[in-house]
């Protein structure tokens, strides 16, 4: 066996065994660059993966060479590979990024141990989506959400709320693994297998009716409040705004363009490749149970966001919205509708990182992520106000950007499934991200900056200064992908398209 | 030159543009040199394709797919081309009279100013070439974003509230209504190019009710056509600087909306699927009530500029009354009316700006008797004036008319008098501004509270209201010339109409 062949669990493997090293460093600047460079590798060999995965469809492998169903698969085809980009590019784009952020929010002393933490939460993230075993992605999921919930509680020096942030969030996510791990007892109980493939061969196969039996039903009424959980779906999003609020700039730069959209995708893994929308209880499930949930969490959420001071909290609130889209395209039960998910899931982790960096820098300066401190920012952050602008009108759907080929491809999706209102609802609910994310902007286009007080200087009382080249690098590189990727759309388009018939397809 | 690399060049050219006008900040006269320089050869680009297009071609490029199969693609027919020149030569009328009017007002930020303009062109002339609904509307909304800058130009509290209405009006209406129009019409047809003929034409029952929906989100859901109730933005955006004023909200925001409209009726519905359907009918009445509401609102105006917004709004909505009223004539004449409204309203605009910059005047109460102080300004107010009525020998009247037979053909004899009835009550709201101008003395009562009349006129050299009456005071020449050109423009227009007409013809037929 040669080492490509090992490709698909290196992206795993490689931060996980090293992300322990970090805390061995006893240097923050250390521990960056080694997360960087570490995080940067597995982006390097999740790129390598999908481009093989492109080349040569699916990639089954077996760990430690024990073969499926009984040893643990990992199986990678489009659909999750395009998420493995994602989370491993936005993972070094925020390693990257974090740094100048970073080590003005927590103790130095806690750098090293925040790198690793960032690493074993990005591998967790990544192994819930390559992994083909069931029982793996609970594994995986635990594994990130509890360097999740460290990530977040390390907020707690420059505001006190992280912690109870963090404890709600603690509380909340361990409900929804509990949820998922239930669900997943009944479906072994139910198939006597845990690897995904074979969980739907042996739900199809037997005598016609046996399957799907009330057991299995409610298995994935377990996994759906599970997930959904852990996605945030309205209304089991509680946890969400604030802990993005109050987690440290960087992790919520991480953690909102990651973390809910893996949980999304379980779902999708869960609903069309285990499940399969060919059983009557999958369809009723998707026209009654999330179609209103994706419909109620993109206006409620979004018109909590308009109230919101807090541009984090705001930003997270829009999230909640955002990921109604996402649960939208997938209730559509059509190849049109995962299609516009997936490309969803993509194009929304590209702007609301790009969002949350550019509230870090204003956070850097100011100290402050309430809209108080983007007044007139053009006159004193011009390129921090300007990556918030194009990536603001990207979360609106302004052509010429990502958000606009989510959108477009939802909107289609929805008149090709029959569901003109449902079209019409998704615009109708974009307009209100019109007007939350046109308030901010309006503050920092046409006010002028406040000439005293706390915000008329920096935090050190200095003027206040533009950000760190280390952090409008970073920065710019994403809203930079939120306009590469709305015009050019093979990657994303086209990948989650084909990913899309393949789950539709089943699990062949 | 090819004339498929000219449309290109045409949208690039103002981009270039874009970066001279950055590049040369500090230097105005440079700055302002960029602009022009980029302003004449996007005119000479336009006017290749147009010579193309009314030679019989119809040139076209395409960029690349975004989405789904839908590219960035751009292809030149009589009504873009027409459009298209017509943008980019007043372009440089407009570029003039803003150095005038910028450097006379000493305003902030010209440097930003210049080169919003330079998207905006470029953009409207990416919706005049756009070769399908996605690329219009991928332009239109660029034109939106890059005249908000414009708007809000003054950044007080005024222009930020003209601003957000401007800015919500335009969004909301195109995201919320012109957006899923164009993904449901690409979901029926298939397709979104603009096709002779129109694209939905036995794919949508001819009865049902999907046809007049989708044909209702079309004409509220593009906004910059300003069709009532969707107008409150055009008042609202005169909080701008006048050149602002002159040349987006008289000719391309405006008329890329109005173009849009009649584009979309004629490539996208096609005028024989309307003309069976009647599902125009209902628009026709909205559009002509449109005509009439705003004129009436209009009279009621005292502040100039916002006099010519409400009679823009009126003006606009008799393109749409075109298009609504689905024959050729209707059609023909909204298009001329894109035109001549461009050049009649541009030079309306133009005077209101050298008349505040002259006499600082902006209430047409005011204005009385100014006419024998800027004769030369008043003068070019009064040939737009007579064009926007549709008064012969100018421009004006010949859409006017084309819509009359257009209406006569259609059967819709009540539009007629609407028509009648629009251009009287134009003569009453605008015409009677040079007249008070020329005719009326500027204090109008004498002590003892007779009204004087025409034999009173204040001697020459004698000083009142501040003002030495019978002494020329004209605004500085860079404003007053423009006027005067595109008022000359509207002249020679009337007797070139034919020509402009039998290049327009082929978008009334069915086939290419």
């Amino acid at each position: 066996m040669t080492i490509a062949d090992q490709l698909p669990v290196l992206p795993i493997i490689l931060p996980l065994v090293l992300a322990p090293f970090a805390i061995l460093l006893r240097n923050g600047r250390a521990a960056h660059v080694f997360a960087v460079v570490v995080c940067g590798a597995a982006f390097a060999f999740c790129a390598m993966l999908l481009a093989r995965v492109t080349a040569e469809g699916v990639i089954s492998y077996a760990l430690g060479d024990w073969a499926p169903p009984i040893g643990i698969e990992y199986r990678v085809d489009l659909a999750n590979a395009l998420v493995m980009l994602l989370v491993s590019g936005v993972a070094t784009l925020a390693a990257a990024f974090s740094y100048a952020s970073i080590r003005t929010e927590i103790d130095d002393r806690q750098l090293p141990l925040f790198y690793a933490a960032f690493m074993i939460c990005m591998t967790g993230l990544l192994g819930v989506t390559v992994t083909g075993d069931a029982f793996n992605v609970f594994v995986f999921l635990e594994i990130s959400s509890l360097s999740t919930y460290a990530l977040v509680a390390l907020g707690a020096r420059v505001d006190r709320r992280a912690l109870t942030a963090a404890f709600n969030y603690l509380v909340m996510g361990t409900l929804g693994a509990t949820f998922f791990v239930i669900g997943l007892g009944l479906i072994y109980q139910a198939t006597g297998t845990l690897n995904m493939a074979d969980i739907r061969a042996q739900l199809s196969a037997g005598p016609p009716g046996a399957m799907p039996n009330s057991m299995v039903e409610a298995a994935f009424a377990f996994i759906l409040v599970g997930m959904g959980l852990k996605a945030a779906a309205f209304p089991m999003h509680l946890w969400m705004p604030n802990a993005y609020a109050y987690a440290p700039s960087a992790v919520s730069a991480f953690i909102a363009a990651a973390s809910t959209k893996v949980a999304v995708y379980v779902l999708i893994r869960f609903t069309f490749t285990i499940f399969g929308s060919d059983f009557d209880f999958i369809d009723a499930m998707l026209t009654y149970v999330l179609t209103p949930i994706a419909l109620a969490g993109m206006f409620f959420a979004s018109i909590v966001a308009v109230f919101q001071e807090d541009v984090k909290r705001m930003l997270a609130y829009s999230s909640v919205g955002q990921i109604g889209y996402m649960l939208l395209g997938i209730s559509f039960g059509t190849e049109a509708g995962l299609q516009a998910s997936l490309i969803h899931i993509f194009n929304h982790g590209l702007m609301k990182s790009a969002l949350f960096m550019a509230v870090a820098c204003v956070m850097l300066r100011l100290g402050v992520h309430t809209c108080s401190g983007f007044h007139g920012l053009t006159k004193r952050m011009p390129f921090t106000a300007a990556a918030f602008i194009f990536s603001g009108l990207s979360l609106v759907g302004v052509p010429l950007t990502v958000g606009f080929v989510s959108k477009w491809y939802l909107l289609q999706a929805a008149f090709d499934a029959g569901r003109p209102w449902a079209g019409f609802l998704i615009v109708a609910s974009s307009l209100i991200a019109v007007v939350y994310v046109g308030r901010v902007i309006e503050l920092i286009l046409l006010r002028d900056p406040p000439s005293e007080g706390l915000l008329a200087n920096d935090v050190d009382g200095n003027p206040v200064r533009e950000a760190p080249l280390s952090m409008l690098i970073p920065m710019w590189v994403l809203v930079g992908a939120n306009i590469y990727f709305g015009l050019r759309t093979d990657l994303t388009a086209e990948i989650a398209g084909r990913a899309a018939a393949a789950l539709m397809g089943g699990a062949q | 030159m090819t004339a498929d690399l000219a449309i290109l060049f045409s949208m690039a050219v103002p981009l270039v543009g874009f970066f001279g006008v950055w590049l040369f900040d500090k230097q105005p006269n440079l700055r302002e040199a960029a602009t022009l320089g980029a302003g004449a050869i996007t005119l000479i680009l336009t006017l290749i394709v147009f010579h193309a297009v009314g030679a019989g071609a119809r040139p076209e490029v395409e960029l690349f797919d975004v989405v789904s199969g839908l590219p960035i693609a751009f292809r030149a027919e009589p009504l873009g081309a027409m459009f298209a020149t017509l943008g980019a030569g007043l372009w440089i009328v407009n570029s003039i009279y803003s150095i005038g009017y910028m450097r006379g007002h000493h305003e902030k930020h010209q440097t930003r100013f210049y080169m919003c303009f330079t998207v905006a062109i470029a953009s409207a002339i990416g919706v005049a070439y756009s070769a399908n609904l996605f690329t219009l509307f991928v332009f239109y909304e660029v034109l939106t974003l890059s005249t908000f800058p414009l708007v809000t130009h003054k950044g007080d509290e005024a222009a930020r509230n003209g601003g957000r209405i401007y800015l919500g009006i335009l969004m909301g209406t195109s995201i919320g209504l012109l957006l899923p129009a164009v993904v449901w019409t690409f979901a029926i047809a298939g397709t979104a190019d603009f096709t002779p003929g129109g694209i939905l034409a036995g794919k949508v029952d001819a009865a049902g009710p999907v046809l007049p929906f989708l044909l209702g989100l079309y004409a509220f859901g593009i906004g910059k056509a300003a069709l009532m109730p969707i107008h409150p933005w055009l008042p609202n955006a005169m909080v701008a600087p006048t050149p602002v004023s002159a040349f987006l909200h008289a000719v391309a925001v405006v008329k890329a909306g109005v173009f849009s409209v009649l584009k979309i009726v004629v490539y996208i519905f096609g005028i024989d699927l309307l003309a069976i359907s009647g599902a125009a009918g209902g628009f026709v009445w909205i559009a002509a009530v449109s005509i009439l509401l705003a004129s009436a609102i209009a009279m009621n105006k005292d502040n100039l500029k916002a006099r010519l917004a409400y009679s823009t709004v009126s003006q606009l909505s008799y393109v749409t009354l075109g298009a609504m009223l689905a024959t050729s004539m209707g059609v023909m004449g909204g298009a001329l009316q894109i035109a001549m409204h461009a050049l009649g309203k541009m030079t309306l605009f133009m005077c209101a700006g050298a008349i505040y910059v002259g006499a600082h005047k902006s209430l047409v109460s005011e204005m009385r008797g100014l006419g024998r102080v800027m004769p030369f300004t008043f003068g070019a107010f009064f040939i737009g004036a007579m064009s926007i009525v549709g008064l012969p020998p100018l421009g004006g009247s010949w859409p006017k008319f084309l819509l009359m037979l257009g209406a006569a053909d259609a059967g819709q004899l009540a539009i007629l008098g609407v028509l009648i009835l629009s251009s009287l009550m134009n003569v009453a709201y605008l015409l009677s501004i040079p007249v008070m101008a020329f005719y009326m003395s500027p204090d109008e009562r004498t002590d003892d509270g007779r009204v004087l009349g025409l034999d009173d006129r204040a001697p020459a050299g004698e000083t009142r209201l501040g003002v030495k009456w019978g002494a020329l005071k004209e605004a500085p020449l860079l404003t007053v010339a423009p006027p005067i050109a595109t008022a000359l423009g509207a002249l020679l227009l009337f007797f070139f109409a034919n020509a402009l007409y039998d290049f327009l013809l082929p978008i009334t037929e069915g086939g290419r």
